[in-house]
């Protein structure tokens, strides 16, 4: 009992669960992150426990503590752990961890591939289950190629459970794999008429995701879903599919008229509201898409907007909300249908809840006329002022100006109505719109040439107010609006009443607190008002007021000069020095108005938005062909030295531009006139805008009428919108009257007038007239402009990639797919990818010795393929006989890069490591993609369906497979061989380099390269061959990272490998944390049969410029069916001065002053007989020994690289008939000589 | 598509996260954060959807939520969900927690994060609906936990021995 107690608590030390570390956090209130953080250590502890259950129970702590928002990403290669723990509940734990927290910028994902495989093929469906549910939420690119053809077996699982689950994950795939859409399509279509509901809905879910976004591609399969939506009874997917049938209707209006019927049994017949609603949401679809052709719907119509209105009537405000949005989409097609409903909209604009005023709002959008437009804006208002959130205020403020400028003004009848609501506007507190409101003044003001006197004085007050919008610092948004008073009063200062006020107002010491953009319009149009100023005062025999002005502008304008913002202060520097003239003129009683007045002259017309994008090309103009002749490689290459050690002389500077003749002027005169033409903010004085301003149909034949004086024109203190709403009223009514009599009169003299008559009944739209005629500037368009481009799509989108044409699919004759779309299959061949050239046979005799025993079904399977795998590549190859050997030459390389097959392999089995470089990467990535394979294989089937017409065929494979096997793999063997030497480094490890020196500008011949890698040998036995590579570790200037790769070359599992190292003083193996200095380390992976897998270890090395060798051992257990047994292989690494240099790019210019700088000793090394292209010579130097070529001078080049300590290293290699002579100079001697040796050494091998 | 699931309570401590796409933490919890602040100040009687949210979705989505008791239950959906649909799904979810915890309450939830995670995986999987029916949701989810009993049971005894 006592020992019981005992055992409980010492276990509650060590394992604290979850719900006590859940308990711990609640108890710890006051210092949670304390807490919190003495739970993490305990969980390192933990993680570092060879027990699984204890890591388990750690990553599940991990996982709690990652939704408390730490990052527990350090700990995912323990996640990976326990993901692969044999046993459910701790495999489930892993999968949860993986799933919250690894994305696709986790590097230990690309470990996770042959697990998930495995959990996928798993006899247990939980653990298939679980695996699927895992990697739907981290697939990435390169699982989803590796992986598609597993997910796309276990779609026809036996098992509905893994089956709806398979099928839904095949959407993520299709995200990260668009490749593997087509092959998978069939299948995917397949399962629409699963028996089980849940894989039919999910392939429902999937289809409808996909078609979501590329709705054309599906339309073939709208029988498909008609039946289904007439049959199911499953709610869900009822939904799903009349929402996919709202995307289809829109380019098949045909199936929106056949639609219509069921649909609208459906809305009479259902009880659900959710299915009642998406009904009628896709009628709304189809009757938008038919209201071009077919009027005749109107009784459609009606019903939808009477369940809407029942919807909106509803107490539930769920179904008030959702009834608002499916108004806003009939509003768009039917805005009498809706406007009929005003009274219930305006009512939703008093609504408490917010959602539901915003929809509203949305929809008044399309309910204003002319008529209503003020009352309706009136009301908006008002909701300003209540509003007590800024983002809700805000949004009404957008939606009152997009209500009043939507159609080009159209329904605005009183501009100065318009332009005293956007004042009032400007007395918000705190709104983001500032610019917004800005951005509508200068609309108006520019466009409605009627109103600028009116505006003009509005803006004047405005800036004469200015004070109270920039008062308060929080308010600057608004300040965005004395941006467009201040241009209005400058532009049209003409209509200003006492220009010299306005002139004052804007130069006031507190404009200098503005932001810098505002003061310099503020400048600009002080100077603007200044020439207004001196024009009203030309004639004027008395002068004083014209000298107040230029004093003023003297006085005021100093402030400017010193802004901080440059334009401001370039803007008052020039317009200081040109008032400063003008006062000498003037006191000399010079009239010099007229000049001042020519520098601001000429009317402004506003240019729409795409203008610029819709300049025409002009014929013959070709925008990618060369203006001059591409400067040639050899010219550069014979400047650049020169520059290098010469100091660079400015060559390019001003002169050159007295050379400029008459005609270039001209043509540089014309073209800003261009780009002038097109800024809007640009004041032109060009005829030919005025030209293109008559042209616009119809503007200068409106009269313009005067402004009705009724209003007075100066607004003591700021304007009141509602007083012109009562005016506005008014004056319609005085106009009806008028109209009224006008027409008796008509009917008195029966006359026959126009055909129009006026009734005398409820006022209808075109009986309002404008307080003005408005002449809205229409927007200057370039001639010719091109039909309007939609927007194109987000080319980010990712859903463009799945934009495939599936119809193919349909009838196989049409387009059956190609070798290269079908999905990439494992199959078994030794990691031929890791070996240099020289082994790659012995690597083709390592695949050869097959396994022969294998229990598990898996691997039977595979086989299958393996064995397809190689019947495909005889059919070719027989093919290939009969053509001749370039067209073979050719065939084999696109095969090659379409091939797949081999990617999925590469990935699988060189897994990259999680520290790789970017650069690492990239070479994988090239690799897998050049990669040479044999025929892949189009599907695998499980055993369940016979009826696969493929299986026959395995059948014959499988019964003479022991025969065939041999002669096809010495065929392939042969076969390899011939290709190898063109194609082979395509796939090499070692094509980093290739990459790698590519990047630094070396290789820019197109004869390849021969292949190459850095992996040399560390030592090899009949089980197992290990490879190395040594590279420094960029951040810390102590440690080398040693990537080894451990090749199983048995038929048996390698397992339990440890890794150990005799530290010696200087250089020593990184161990983890509380083990011993002699303390083996563990690899994280087991090795199956024939496959290799790469392991990372840090070395801490104290000085670098020594080569030097450490001992070590790698022990493992070698485990077959009947036994197992310890082996172990001893190795020596070998850490090569080379392997502490690091890869820098260095510039000519650095390099040629750290030459200078005599730091550096030199040292120098010949080469004989070196019969290699110079090109080759330095590739191999970058790759080999991290050096990169700075520049290259015929057969002469400069080389840099850098340890991991600093050192400089610098090359400078030259060849001469077969001798090469290495020159170099290094701030440390022995490792420079060291360096040396081992370049030396490079090519004595060669 | 689902964005994002969140729960958490009236204070706005969260109870369980599960987000679609990814997000990194700092992220995640201020996406938690704005999502209680625009939820938690709507009175009880207003509808379930919401747009908003800045950093969360974008104009496409919505957040659909319903709240019980001490706990929102929080949705965030693109246009290709059926909002009402994602209430129905809420409540199933709701449901099917209360049958498997016996009368759920916010304890639970808290103690118990794993097991909420489960039995939301049988529900929505990458953010795709996967199992609407809760009777086969409470199947699955018992068969597994079934397994992890039987497991442990096995690993007791071996430690036994």
């Amino acid at each position: 009992m006592a020992l019981k107690i005992v055992k409980g608590s010492i276990d509650r030390m060590f394992d604290k669960n979850l719900q006590d570390l859940v308990r711990g956090i609640r108890n710890h209130k006051e210092d949670e992150a304390k807490y919190i953080s003495t739970c993490i250590d305990e969980i390192k502890q933990e993680l570092k426990q060879d027990n699984i259950a204890v890591k388990a129970n750690a990553v599940c702590k991990l996982t709690y503590l990652q939704m408390l928002g730490y990052d527990v990403s350090w700990a995912a290669f323990n996640i990976v752990e326990v993901m692969s723990s044999s046993k459910f509940t701790y495999k489930r734990i892993g999968y949860l961890a993986a799933s919250q927290c690894f994305h696709e910028s986790t590097d230990v994902i690309m470990l996770t591939t042959n697990q998930i495989r495995k959990d996928l093929s798993s006899p247990n469906q939980y653990d298939t289950g679980v695996a699927l549910t895992g990697l739907s939420c981290f697939v990435t690119p390169d699982l989803a190629r590796d992986l598609a053809n597993d997910i796309m077996t276990l779609m026809s699982h036996t098992k509905p459970y893994i089956r709806k689950k398979a099928v839904l994950i095949m959407y993520k795939v299709f995200l990260k794999y668009p490749e593997s859409l087509r092959p998978a399509f069939p299948r995917l279509k397949e399962k629409l008429e699963d028996p089980d509901p849940g894989v039919q809905s999910a392939a429902v879910n999937v289809i409808c995701e996909l078609a979501r976004r590329n709705p054309k591609n599906y339309l073939s399969l709208a029988p498909l879903f008609f039946k289904l939506m007439t049959s199911s009874t499953n709610n869900w997917v009822l939904i799903k599919i009349i929402k996919l049938f709202g995307a289809l209707t829109p380019l098949e209006p045909r199936l929106g008229k056949k639609l219509i019927e069921p649909l609208t049994n459906l809305i009479h017949s259902t009880s659900a509201m959710s299915l009642l609603y998406e009904c009628v949401n896709t009628v709304i679809a189809v009757l938008i898409s038919l209201s071009s052709g077919m009027p005749n719907h109107s009784a459609s119509i009606q019903l939808c907007v009477q369940k809407l209105r029942i919807l909106i009537e509803d107490s539930d405000q769920n179904l008030k909300y959702l009834g608002l949005l499916a108004m806003s989409k009939i509003l768009k097609t039917h805005p009498k249908s809706v406007q009929s409903h005003k009274d219930l909209i305006l009512q939703c604009l008093d609504d408490k809840d917010e959602s539901i005023r915003l929809r509203a709002l949305d929809l008044l959008y399309g309910m204003v006329s002319k008529k209503n437009l003020m009352e309706i804006v009136k009301k908006l208002m008002l909701h300003v002022d209540k509003a007590e959130g800024t983002t809700y205020r805000d949004e009404l403020l957008t939606k009152i100006i997009d209500i009043c400028s939507q159609s080009n003004y159209q329904y605005i009848t009183n501009f100065e109505w318009y332009i005293s609501i956007l004042v009032e506007l400007t007395r918000l507190e705190g709104t983001r719109h500032g610019h917004l409101i800005a951005s509508q003044m200068l609309d108006v003001a520019i466009r409605v040439k009627a109103i600028r006197v009116f505006a003009v004085a509005q803006m004047a007050t405005l800036l004469d107010n200015a004070h109270m919008l920039t008062g308060n610092t929080q308010r600057n948004g608004i300040c965005e609006v004395l941006y467009a008073a201040a241009w209005i009063c400058g532009e049209f200062s003409e209509h200003l009443e006492n220009p010299m006020e306005t002139l004052e107002a804007m130069l006031r010491p507190k404009v200098a607190t503005l932001p810098g953009h505002i003061q310099a319009v503020y400048v600009q149009n002080a100077a603007k008002l200044f020439a207004t100023v001196l024009k009203s005062q030309e004639g004027n025999t008395d002068s004083t007021t014209a000298q107040e002005a230029s004093q003023l502008m003297i006085d005021r304008l100093p402030l400017f000069v010193q802004s901080a913002n440059l334009e401001v202060q370039e803007r008052a520097s020039c317009i200081l020095q040109l008032v400063k003239y003008i006062q000498k003129l003037q006191q000399k009683d010079v009239e010099v108005s007229e000049e001042v007045c020519a520098l601001f002259a000429g009317e402004l017309n506003p240019v729409a938005p795409k203008a610029q994008k819709k300049v025409p090309i002009p014929d013959g103009l070709d925008l990618d062909a060369w203006i001059n002749e591409p400067p040639s490689e050899s010219e550069s290459e014979d400047e650049q030295p020169k520059a290098i050690f010469s100091k660079e002389e400015p060559k390019h500077s001003r002169p050159r531009h007295t050379e400029v003749d008459e005609k270039e002027l001209a043509r540089r005169r014309e073209a800003r006139k261009q780009e002038q033409a097109n800024n809007p903010f640009y004041i032109k004085a060009s005829p030919s805008s005025q030209k293109v301003y008559q042209e616009t149909p119809g503007v200068e034949h409106i009269p313009v009428v005067q402004i009705d004086l009724s209003v007075p024109l100066k607004v003591p203190g700021l304007p009141m919108s509602d007083q012109y709403v009562k005016l506005e009223e008014e004056r319609r009514q005085k106009e009806r009257a008028e109209k009224k009599k006008k027409d008796k009169k008509k009917r008195k003299e029966k006359r026959s007038g126009r055909g129009k008559k006026h009734d005398s009944g409820p006022e209808s739209e075109e009986d309002i007239t404008p307080a003005h005629m408005v002449d809205i500037v229409t927007e200057e368009m370039p001639e010719n402009a091109l039909p309007s481009d939609d927007d194109e799509r987000d080319p980010a989108d990712p859903h463009k990639a799945l934009d495939i044409d599936l119809d193919n699919l349909e009838s196989a004759g049409k387009r059956p797919l190609a070798d290269s779309e079908k999905l990439p299959v494992r199959s078994h061949r030794a990691a031929e990818v890791l070996k240099s050239p020289a082994e790659d046979e012995e690597g083709e005799n390592v695949s050869s010795l097959e396994p022969k025993k294998k229990s598990s079904k898996e691997k039977r399977e595979k086989k299958k393929d393996k064995d397809k795998d190689r019947k495909k590549s005889k059919e070719e190859k027989k093919k290939k006989k009969h053509k001749h050997e370039e067209k073979e030459e050719a065939d084999l390389l696109c095969g090659q890069a379409d091939e797949p097959a081999f990617q999925s392999e590469e990935t699988n089995e060189v897994v990259t490591p999680p520290t790789s470089t970017s650069a690492d990467e990239a070479a994988t990535v090239a690799a897998a993609e050049a990669a040479p394979a044999p025929g892949a294989i189009s599907v695998t089937t499980p055993d369940s369906e016979p009826e696969e017409p493929k299986d026959t065929e395995m059948e014959e494979t499988k019964s003479s497979k022991h025969k065939k096997k041999k002669q096809k793999r010495e065929k392939e063997d042969k076969e390899k061989k011939k290709k190898k030497k063109h194609h082979h480094h395509h796939h090499h490890h070692g094509d980093k380099g290739g990459e790698e020196s590519v990047q630094n500008g070396t290789v820019e011949e197109e004869e390849p390269l021969p292949p190459m890698s850095n992996y040399c040998l560390l030592a090899e036995n009949s089980y197992i061959k290990v490879a190395y590579d040594i590279q420094g570790n960029l951040q810390d200037g102590s440690q080398v990272v040693v990537s080894v790769i451990f090749e199983n070359k048995c038929d048996s599992f390698l397992k339990s490998m440890e890794f150990n190292v005799l530290d010696s003083l200087n250089s020593k193996l990184q161990r983890p944390e509380g083990s011993g200095p002699h303390d083996s380390l563990t690899i994280p992976f087991q090795l199956p049969p024939g496959v290799s897998n790469e392991a990372r270890f840090v070395f801490t090395v104290q000085s670098i410029i020594m080569p030097q060798k450490l001992k070590g051992t790698l022990t493992f257990i070698v485990k077959n069916e009947e036994s197992s047994t310890h082996e172990k292989l001893d190795f020596k690494l070998h850490f090569t001065c080379t392997s502490y240099l690091i890869t820098t790019p260095c510039y000519s210019d650095a390099f040629a002053k750290l030459l200078e700088s005599g730091d550096l000793k030199s040292s120098s090394i010949r080469l004989e007989g070196v019969n290699m292209p110079f090109h080759h010579l330095l590739a191999r130097i970058c790759f080999h020994h991290h050096f990169s070529v700075v520049e290259r001078i015929d057969s002469c080049a400069s080389m840099y690289s850098r340890s991991i300590q600093g050192h400089h290293v610098c090359l400078l290699v030259k060849i001469s008939s077969q001798t090469v002579s290495v020159d170099a100079k290094c701030d440390e001697p022995t490792l420079l000589g060291n360096v040396l040796d081992e370049i030396k050494q490079t090519f004595s091998q060669c | 598509m689902i964005k994002a699931i969140l729960i958490f309570n009236n204070h706005g401590k969260p109870r369980l996260s599960k987000f679609y796409e990814h997000f990194n933490e700092d992220i995640e919890q201020q996406i938690i954060r704005e999502t209680f602040h625009l939820v938690s100040k709507r009175d009880e009687n207003v509808c379930n959807f919401l747009e908003g949210g800045m950093l969360i979705g974008g104009s496409d989505y919505k957040l659909i939520y319903r709240h019980y008791a001490t706990l929102y239950f929080v949705f965030c959906v693109d246009s290709s969900e059926s909002e009402l649909g994602i209430l129905d799904l809420i409540q199933v979810f709701v449901e099917t927690l209360d049958k498997c915890f016996e009368n759920v309450c916010e304890l639970d939830l808290i103690f118990h994060v794993d097991k909420v995670h489960h039995i939301l995986a049988e529900m929505v999987m990458g953010g795709m609906v996967l199992e609407t029916n809760m009777n086969e949701i409470i199947t699955q989810v018992d068969l597994q936990n079934k397994m992890e009993k039987s497991e442990l049971l096995l690993a007791d005894k071996c430690s036994f021995a």
